[in-house]
């Protein structure tokens, strides 16, 4: 039952409910029969007699009352009465009790009452009557509820709504931007409206204004632009007509661009995974000179640990990245301690062997984690910060997970290259690859040095295998896919030099994606599998091979 | 009589080619009497399902063969000599599916099935010729050899060595698998080619077809074994040993080593696609998996196992691991991965001669 404490609250023109509603509403149905308001009845009350009219232009004339009333709600409109009334009215969700008149929302079968939102326990559905709305009305409730939002206070549900009413823009929703234009404080809110006065402007309005408006909007990549332009270039008036050409053709230059933008992107991000995937063979292979064909196998265990860290805190996903991060580098940082002193240990020097061997600890590997986990792919969820996407304009938006791998990309080959280069670590790496006999001559303990390398590597790998697990399926043939393009960005880059893998990782994946659209993307695949091959044969030691003592034989 | 002096000169000094060679000849009299003349119900019969094992580790072991002269004699690791089998398997796959004809599920007598499914109108320009036998079996060596011989002059002439070269050819062999994945190149996609009927005229599953075709890769391996026995005894195979133990001193003594790689390559290439001609019909089908770099490494295994540079080896070792892989995926299949891998690693390590050297190991033994 409605209580005048719940107006009282809501009605922000301060105007006290006088006690007669406190009576149940069916006591007003006298009255209603000739909808003849009581003045003193707040817009909610008047709204809420009008709604349960049969008539819809009763219901045309609540739907304005909750307009003004939810215009006056302003600042917490977006959970005001009036706007949820709206909402509800237009999913079909309003109901009113079939004798005694109350409003109610069922929604998924729960009923609560429309005004209290308190759930009402015990009550049918068959009890209550859905307020039913025509064409015509639904198109009205859906400008309302947008207009509604134009007066929010946040910026973004403005902008949400502009937007919305662009697609079909009114002279009236043009008056009314015209209207809250000035005082708009956002900038880009600001340009929606202004874009949308423009195209209500191509619509009716003169010759020049026609031509004033095109000049407007040209440039916007607003899809309901497009459209109205490319009716415009068809127009008797040649003027018009050329004007609306060249705005059009604006507009598809840039559509392009972005387009360009995109493809961009998609091969930075492609490149940083392969960046991330390579970076620890760059240290193994690179410099080391060991060939780890287990290295796939080590982004696996590292994928691997990311489950099972998630596993072990289901109710933190969002958190458990951070968690797996060090758990995976440190999970393949000590397999790769353990492979190098049990077995590379004895192979230093005879690159073909260690290859064999190292591919037979991959087969183990595998194997394991077939038997141990599953040989079926694990599920692997991703954090809710890494869903969803940057949108910079219509045609063009980021998603955020790849703009994270970029980021994270970066942050690893960045921290990897001032390790080697000022820690004292880095020092004694470099050290021992360039001249063995002479840095351990100087105490530089080689075999304690080499086994913390390629457990760098390793653990470089594993952190890989995080990023990864984000990507792809996570299975036990995670880390075979991406042995062999891995070996290919460091013997592309040069081998030694991690300023060559990067920059082999992004260009390869840049060239991918460039490739993409017109060969496919195996085709693509193949392509620059084959162009590497040529490559190297112009180029044996890479795109930057290293000079002097360092290059060795 | 001429013959047999040139034989017994090629295998004075191999004990070991002598007993394979040997058996080899036991099992091609032995293999037919026991399947086709023993009855099926005799305990010493030999069932066909056996021949046709038999006749694919042959073909295993003249691919190991393959591998071994430029592994072992000429020090190229190759991780890409499964792309010239499956090459070698293609071409006669490819002629196996012209043989169908028109028995295929949709009775086209010109277009393969998949072709059919695809909803191509015309046979594409490279399958012509293949229903023709000679073509086809031209194709056998030239398609591999072709593609080692460029591949080769590309690589050798730039000097590419080592891992990088094993890397590269990897590179190779997962570039082709990806391209035979794909539909639009006409080998089958995903599928590949299968379901053949016959070749040359005999029925494929009959038990005398598996048994020619047993003897074929007898033959094939025996032919392949001497031919390969007799390049690295001339005066040839030592000088591709010495560009093994010294490339540059042979190049700098005059030789042109990039020219004695290119052609060693390319037979070896010929030689792993007539053993994919061979392997095809025996199993009934060729896929792009053929292509995996996966394949293409195992197979360096048996050579390391048998003991590299020592051609019995690569025979005794194709065959034993392909043995124990039929065994242990019969009875404990997730063992297997962990047999090979470990068998990866302790041969590395404790044993870089392979068999050859244990025996090698005794018979010194003996000697003193």
């Amino acid at each position: 039952m409605i209580t005048s404490s719940v107006f009282a609250e809501e009605t922000p023109s301060g105007n006290r409910v006088p006690s007669v509603v406190t009576k149940s509403v069916s006591d007003n149905e006298q009255s209603l029969e000739e909808t003849s308001l009581h003045p003193k009845l707040s817009l909610l009350e008047k709204a809420e007699i009008l709604l349960k009219e049969k008539s819809f232009k009763k219901k045309k004339q609540a739907v304005e009352l909750l307009i003004e009333a939810g215009d006056k709600a302003g600042n917490n409109s977006s959970d005001s009465i009036a706007r949820k009334w709206l909402e509800n009215l237009l999913s079909g969700h309003l109901y009113q009790h079939r004798k005694d008149k109350t409003l109610v929302f069922v929604v998924d079968g729960k009923i609560s009452n429309a005004i209290s939102n308190a759930l009402i326990e015990n009550a049918q559905k068959k009890d209550f009557k859905k307020i039913t709305t025509n064409n015509a009305l639904r198109k009205q409730l859906r400008s309302a509820i947008a207009r509604l939002d134009l007066s929010s206070p946040d910026a973004e549900t403005r902008l949400h709504a502009v937007n919305n009413m662009l697609d079909d823009i009114t002279p009236e929703n043009a008056a009314l931007f015209k209207n809250l234009a000035n005082q708009e404080k956002n900038k880009n809110v600001k340009k929606a409206m202004q874009l949308g006065i423009a195209l209500a402007a191509l619509n009716q309005g003169s010759k020049e204004d026609k031509i004033k408006a095109i000049k407007e909007v040209a440039g916007s990549l607003h899809p309901s632009v497009r459209n109205r332009l490319a009716l415009l270039a068809d127009n008797e008036d040649k003027a018009i007509a050329n004007a609306a050409g060249s705005a059009l053709q604006k507009i598809e230059s840039r559509i392009k661009m972005f387009g360009h933008a995109e493809t961009l992107f998609f091969g930075i991000s492609l490149g940083s995974v392969l960046v991330l995937a390579a970076i620890g063979l760059a240290i193994t292979f690179g410099v080391m000179g060991v060939i780890n064909m287990a290295h796939g196998e080590l982004i696996m265990l590292g994928a691997y640990t990311t489950y099972l860290v998630q596993q072990l805190m289901p109710n933190a996903i969002d958190y458990s990245l951070f968690v797996a991060i060090p758990a995976a580098f440190m999970v393949s940082g000590l397999m790769g301690v353990l492979i190098e002193r049990t077995v590379i240990r004895h192979l230093y020097g005879r690159p073909l062997e260690t290859l064999l061997a190292t591919f037979g600890i991959s087969l183990i590997l595998q194997q394991l984690v077939r038997t141990g986990v599953s040989p079926q792919n694990v599920p692997v969820s991703n954090p809710s910060w890494m869903s969803g996407s940057l949108e910079i304009n219509s045609v063009l938006s980021l998603t955020l997970n790849r703009m994270y791998i970029v980021l994270f990309c970066l942050m690893v080959f960045f921290a990897l290259y001032f390790l080697l280069r000022k820690s004292a670590l880095g020092l004694q790496v470099r050290a021992v690859s360039q001249n063995r006999q002479m840095a351990r001559a100087m105490g530089v303990r080689s075999a304690r040095v080499d086994a913390m390398t390629f457990g760098l590597g390793s653990g470089v790998a594993g952190v890989a295998g995080v990023a990864l697990s984000q990507l792809t399926n996570v299975g036990p043939n995670l880390g075979q896919n991406y042995i062999i393009d891995s070996f290919m960005v460091v013997v592309f880059g040069g081998v030694g030099n991690l300023w060559g893998t990067l920059i082999a990782g992004l260009s390869l994946g840049v060239i991918n994606k460039v490739m993409e659209p017109w060969a496919g993307a195996v085709l693509a695949k193949i392509l620059v599998l084959v162009f590497i091959i040529l490559f190297i044969q112009k180029r044996p030691r890479g795109l930057f091979p290293q000079k002097g003592r360092a290059a060795g034989d | 009589m001429i013959l047999f002096r040139f034989f017994s000169n090629l295998l004075k000094d191999d004990r070991g080619g002598q007993a394979v060679l040997l058996i080899l000849f036991l099992m091609t009299i032995l293999v037919p009497v026991l399947n086709l003349w023993v009855p099926a119900d005799h305990p010493l019969h030999m069932p066909t399902y056996l021949v046709t094992l038999m006749g694919k580790y042959l073909t295993y072991a003249l691919l190991a063969v393959s591998v071994d002269l430029v592994w072992g004699y000429l020090g190229i690791l190759s991780l890409g000599h499964g792309a010239f089998f499956a090459l070698g398997g293609y071409a006669m796959g490819m002629y196996l599916m012209r043989q169908i004809g028109d028995r295929g599920v949709y009775g086209n007598p010109d277009l393969p099935d998949f072709m059919v499914f695809l909803n191509w109108k015309e046979l594409p320009w490279f399958w012509q010729g293949f229903d023709m036998s000679w073509f086809a079996f031209m194709m056998v060596a030239l398609a591999p050899g072709l593609l080692a011989f460029v591949f080769g002059w590309l690589a050798f002439r730039s000097r590419v060595t080592g891992v990088y070269l094993s890397i590269i050819t990897q590179a190779l062999t997962y570039a082709l698998m990806l391209a035979f994945f794909r539909n639009e190149m006409g080998f089958g996609g995903n599928n590949g080619l299968t379901d053949f009927k016959e070749i040359l005229g005999f029925n494929l599953q009959a038990d005398s077809t598996r048994i020619g075709l047993f003897i074929a890769s007898a033959i094939a391996l025996a032919v392949g074994y001497l031919a390969c026995r007799y390049i690295v005894l001339s005066k040839l195979g030592r000088i591709v040993v010495a560009i093994r133990d010294e490339e540059s001193r042979a190049r700098f003594l005059g030789y042109k080593v990039e020219r004695y790689k290119v052609w060693i390559f390319t037979f070896s290439a010929i030689l792993a696609g007539i053993a994919g001609a061979l392997y095809v019909p025996q199993v009934g089908i060729i896929n792009p998996g053929e292509f995996s770099p996966l394949n293409s490494i195992e197979l360096v295994i048996w050579v390391a196992i048998g003991g590299r540079a020592t051609l019995y080896g690569a025979v005794v070792g194709a065959i034993l691991v392909n043995y124990a892989k039929t065994v242990f995926t019969g009875a404990m299949p997730d063992s297997w991965l962990f047999a090979l891998g470990a068998l990866f690693v302790l041969v590395t390590l404790y044993l870089p001669q392979g068999l050859a050297g244990i025996m090698r190991h005794f018979r010194k033994a003996e000697a003193s």
